[in-house]
């Protein structure tokens, strides 16, 4: 069953379904061995962070080659800005499979949808492959989805709570009714929390603080893709109906049919 | 609207009354609340909170510190590009009155400190100039930065109050980020500590930071240079400060520095008026972190070694290092006096070693011009 559960975005061909992120590590030196026990394919890290002229310093010196580098918009406020700093991470080699973040209030966090998915039409139009972070509204999604977006990243939380998914309802609506992959990005604190995104149908959670802000890092990254791993082999192996806590019924109402 | 409207409204607070009328579990209850008011953040700046909650607010300074930034610190290092000013702020080194050497940097020069900057791995660099529009007017500082530009990825300025034109001319040039201390929000001893020059006006100062907000700057950083007056007003105003500006240009990273008075060049030493101890600077970090968990806060060379490693931790997200308050210095010897004695002369890969030591990372590059 699992050699056959693969995750495809923009064309690519992903196994493990937990994304980490790289930001917020008391040593990039973690970073390596936190990807390996994550088992993770897929990586993020803000373009901003990344240092060109100084590359044995650069984040992007501590990312496997054979992961999928998902560099990010982070630091955007506009979706010209996200254009431009995609462009920068493409020139620099960082390849075309973008998480488009678009923030424009520092206190929260909170991305900003509309000018998400007209970022999405930007960066489509410039060859790029974009996964969209957003709040999860079903409206927005459409449009990011219309606009080219590869997947779209439906916050749980607002980013670095570890408040878990406290969008649930909303996120459970876009996995039911956008035919794109649904990758739950930002608020998840607990492994239990992402196994509980994953068993909802979700594609693929991304996580970052729970791993980066853990007495051991390297171990809740292991922790996290157990997590994942289980989730997603309950989705797939169709949850049992959950009871009202009543017993059934021992007279039927409708055994006179019979 | 202005920051003034609401400095007014808390100018004649009874301040030590309402410290004297605090219990202990007013402080408490100020300590859990998840969002603060404006009185909860001066239950905690209060005398009772700095001697019997200190470490409960430690605790949740640092937990909210981590969960927003990370264990990191921001490195940044200074550039004087010049000391010649008209101000006579009876606490500076650069005080016109003094006789001290006076220089400014030709762009030969700039060009060979950006090179040097970018040698030692900073990307984060504020600019400094003293007060004066006819030896380093506005179109000078772009210059600058149009060439260190060049060589890292975030300039900050600090300099002389500047027009709205002036600060959008320089954000087109290059600069990204403010830097403006108010030193005393006190309005009554504000003009005595600046007797002359364009800075004695008290308005023109506190509506900067604002300007730099409605330009579009990143980042906007803004403080009170302690022990000009009792710190704890000070910390509260610098705190509505940046409460006012974070509602007003979300956008925008506000952020604080805890600058405390330090000797500088000049005829006779300035005594300041209020004692600021490492317990007050600590309690005023971790208040303001409490109040705003998404606050910048930025600590200077002006402390020493040992109390800079032990800020970090409790709040602390930028610290500056290998600096200079003379101009240049960086590539070649600094060619005048400086403007304050540092007290932390460590250079960038010793305080980047310091900080890895206490378990952080040292970032050397969070921003890129786009």
């Amino acid at each position: 069953m699992k050699q056959e559960d693969t995750l495809i975005i923009g064309g690519r061909e992903f196994q493990s379904r937990l994304f980490v992120g790289t930001g917020k590590f008391s040593d990039d030196a973690l970073i390596p061995d936190m990807i390996a026990r994550s088992g993770a394919q897929v990586v993020t890290a803000a373009v901003r962070r990344m240092d060109f002229d100084a590359p044995q310093r650069s984040v992007l010196h501590y990312i496997p080659k054979t992961v999928t580098l998902m560099p990010n918009t982070s630091g955007a406020r506009t979706a010209e800005e996200a254009l431009r700093i995609a462009r920068l991470a493409r020139a620099a080699g960082c390849g075309n499979f973008i998480k488009i973040e678009v923030i424009s209030d520092n206190t929260y966090l909170l991305p900003d949808n509309e000018e998400t998915a007209r970022a999405a039409r930007l960066l489509s139009e410039d060859g790029f492959i974009p996964l969209c972070y957003m709040l999860p509204d079903l409206y927005a999604a459409r449009r990011m989805r219309d606009a080219g977006a590869a997947a779209i990243m439906p916050l749980g939380a607002p980013i670095g709570t570890n408040r878990g998914l406290r969008t649930k309802e909303m996120v459970q609506i876009l996995i039911d009714e956008i035919d794109l992959p649904v990758v739950v990005d930002a608020g998840i604190g607990k492994p239990s929390e992402a196994a509980e995104a994953m068993e909802m149908g979700a594609a693929a959670v991304l996580v970052n603080t729970a791993i980066a802000s853990a007495n051991d890092p390297i171990c809740m990254a292991e922790a996290f893709a157990k997590a994942v791993e289980a989730g997603r082999t309950a989705y797939l192996a169709g949850l049992g109906s959950v009871g009202d806590g009543k017993a059934s019924a021992s007279s039927p109402l409708t055994g006179f049919l019979h | 609207m202005s920051f003034y409207e609401i400095y007014k409204q808390y100018k004649e607070f009874d301040y030590d009354g309402f410290f004297a009328s605090l219990s202990d579990s007013a402080i408490h209850t100020a300590l859990n609340k998840p969002k603060k008011s404006e009185m909860d953040l001066l239950a905690l700046l209060s005398p009772k909170a700095g001697q019997d909650h200190l470490e409960a607010m430690a605790q949740k300074s640092n937990e909210l510190t981590i969960r927003n930034f990370g264990k990191t610190i921001l490195m940044f290092t200074p550039l004087y590009l010049a000391n010649y000013c008209e101000n006579a702020c009876i606490y500076c080194g650069f005080n016109r009155t003094n006789h001290i050497s006076r220089s400014r940097l030709t762009m030969e020069e700039v060009e060979r400190e950006g090179a040097a900057i970018q040698a030692m791995g900073v990307r984060h660099i504020i600019i400094l100039t003293g007060e004066s529009r006819a030896v380093t007017p506005p179109s000078y500082i772009a210059d600058c930065a149009r060439i260190l530009r060049k060589y890292v990825s975030s300039i900050c300025i600090e300099v002389y109050s500047l027009t709205q034109e002036e600060y959008e001319m320089l954000y087109e040039a290059g600069v990204d980020s403010f830097t403006m201390f108010q030193e005393t929000y006190n309005e009554d001893i504000y003009p005595i500590l600046h007797p002359s020059g364009p800075k004695h006006d008290y308005r023109t100062r506190l509506d900067s930071p604002e300007k730099a907000c409605i330009a579009q700057y990143r980042s906007v950083n803004i403080g009170a240079l302690l022990g000009l007056d009792e710190w704890r007003r000070e910390v509260f105003y610098t705190a509505l400060h940046a409460k006012y500006l974070t509602d007003r240009y979300p956008g925008t990273d506000i952020a604080v520095s805890l600058p405390r008075i330090r000797p500088c060049a000049g005829e006779g030493t300035f005594h300041p008026k209020c004692e600021v101890d490492d317990r007050a600077i600590v309690q005023a970090m971790t208040a303001l972190r409490l109040f705003l968990p998404r606050l910048g806060i930025t600590v200077s060379t002006r402390e020493t070694p040992e109390f800079r490693d032990h800020l970090i931790g409790l709040g602390v997200t930028k610290m500056s290092a290998g600096s200079v308050t003379e101009v240049g210095g960086h590539a070649e010897s600094p060619k005048t006096e400086g403007q304050f004695e540092i007290s932390d002369p460590r250079s960038v890969p010793e305080m980047a070693e310091a900080i890895h030591r206490h378990g952080y990372q040292c970032v050397y590059k969070d921003w890129d011009e786009i």
